[in-house]
């Protein structure tokens, strides 16, 4: 079953709080990957492969340059599922 | 009816001797930092690479080559006349043809069979794979295994992909025969899927027929690259120790192909490699150096006392292609 966009967006702020030491609440749809977050290419492309294994979506290397914020991710990721 | 001859070797085959050569210079992140507006702080971040080593504009694959199998052959305590083939991985012999391993031959003054793979970063694990065939079928008494590598020659330095990454040295093994299991089966495959991930920036038609075009260097997907070698190599890495009837606590030493820090970090939380494992990051200090870089890695290692002579490693090469294989091997 699809999980809300809440759901994911916990889901994934576990991801990015496990990669990269940013607290859980820090990770918000708002927030930009690179500049509010300060993840890097690289850590992005890991925070993006726990992402696909947890949600079970698969999100091409292309499209992860238009993944800007959390919310950009939700949002592919809760369609993907859809 | 007559029947045919066929050959028949010996059950196993091992790593007889070890051979290096690096670069004569090392080159520090500060010296190749201008032209892609970057710094040193960077360079580590994302690649945990401090220096790299380049080599002299004189000194050539075959030179390095060279060098690194007269040191394996001393290693191996064996003439280059007990050598039956030569294997030479590289994927910067500037030319078509001849390839480089009959003018290395020569250079040792043996006529052995000789001839040039190109695996790019696992060339060395594709040519161990090989050699461990070669040695069992009773084909070649011994194998003369070689990584040379001069990335220099095909660098951008205004490149951010993977120009600043790159090395120049050569690794060499002897591989012979053994009276215990030394090599493990090798775990290979390809995925041509990805071949724009790492690959030349032009071919060398579209340098030829459109003026203009840079010399063609290297480039590579960095993100996607890491993303290939760190999740997907996990597997055929565990696959590799299964193979080889060990397991993870029998390892002593994980050595990967040196292409970055990150890469290593990743694999080894992704394959689960207990505490005590000696993790290779000859990249720190000698870059990346598509396939001579396991081999210097494992000296690296065996100097710094980090593992012994027979000690089971697990090593694998993965890139250009793209191109993986590994296997488990007793250290020499």
């Amino acid at each position: 079953m699809a999980l809300s966009e809440q759901e994911v967006l916990a889901g994934l702020a576990e991801i990015v709080a496990e990669e990269t030491g940013i607290d859980t609440g820090d990770v918000q749809f708002d927030k930009s990957f690179t500049d509010d977050l300060d993840i890097d290419s690289l850590s992005m492309m890991t925070i993006v492969t726990l992402a696909e294994e947890k949600f079970d979506v698969r999100i091409p290397d292309e499209e992860v340059k238009n993944l800007v914020t959390v919310g950009d991710a939700v949002s592919y990721i809760t369609t993907a599922q859809a | 009816m007559t029947v045919m001859r066929t050959t028949k070797g010996p059950e196993f085959a091992r790593i007889r001797g070890l051979g290096v050569f690096r670069g004569e210079n090392v080159v520090p992140n500060d010296d190749i930092v201008g032209p892609i507006d970057s710094s040193d702080e960077w360079i580590r971040k994302m690649t945990g690479i401090a220096t790299r080593v380049r080599a002299n504009p004189e000194t050539s694959v075959i030179d390095m080559a060279e060098a690194a199998s007269r040191q394996a052959l001393e290693k191996a305590g064996i003439d280059a006349s007990d050598i039956d083939a030569i294997i030479l991985s590289t994927i910067t012999f500037p030319h078509i043809t001849p390839g480089g391993a009959p003018i290395l031959a020569d250079r040792l003054g043996n006529t052995a069979a000789a001839f040039d793979i190109s695996a790019a970063c696992a060339g060395y694990c594709y040519a161990i794979g090989q050699a461990d065939s070669l040695v069992r079928s009773g084909q070649a008494r011994n194998v003369l295994v070689v990584g040379a590598e001069k990335m220099s020659d095909y660098i951008d330095p205004a490149d951010r992909s993977i120009s600043y990454l790159l090395g120049d040295a050569a690794g060499a093994v002897v591989i012979g025969a053994s009276d215990t299991p030394a090599i493990g089966p090798t775990v290979w495959g390809s995925d041509g899927s990805g071949a724009h991930l790492v690959r030349q920036t032009a071919s060398w038609f579209e340098y030829r027929d459109n003026p203009g075009t840079p010399f063609p260097t290297l480039f590579q997907e960095g993100p996607s690259v890491y993303k290939w070698a760190s999740f997907k190599m996990a597997p055929v890495a565990l696959e590799a120790i299964e193979a080889a009837g060990v397991t993870p606590d029998d390892i002593k030493a994980f050595i990967p192909h040196q292409a970055n820090t990150r890469i290593i970090d990743q694999m080894v939380k992704q394959i689960g490699l207990p505490d005590h494992v000696a993790i290779a990051r000859d990249i720190v200090d000698s870059g990346n150096t598509s396939a001579a870089s396991i081999p210097l890695a494992t000296e690296r290692l065996l100097r710094d006392g980090d593992v012994a002579s027979g000690d089971l490693a697990l090593q694998i090469g993965f890139g250009a292609g793209l191109v993986y294989a590994a296997q488990v091997v007793v250290l020499p």
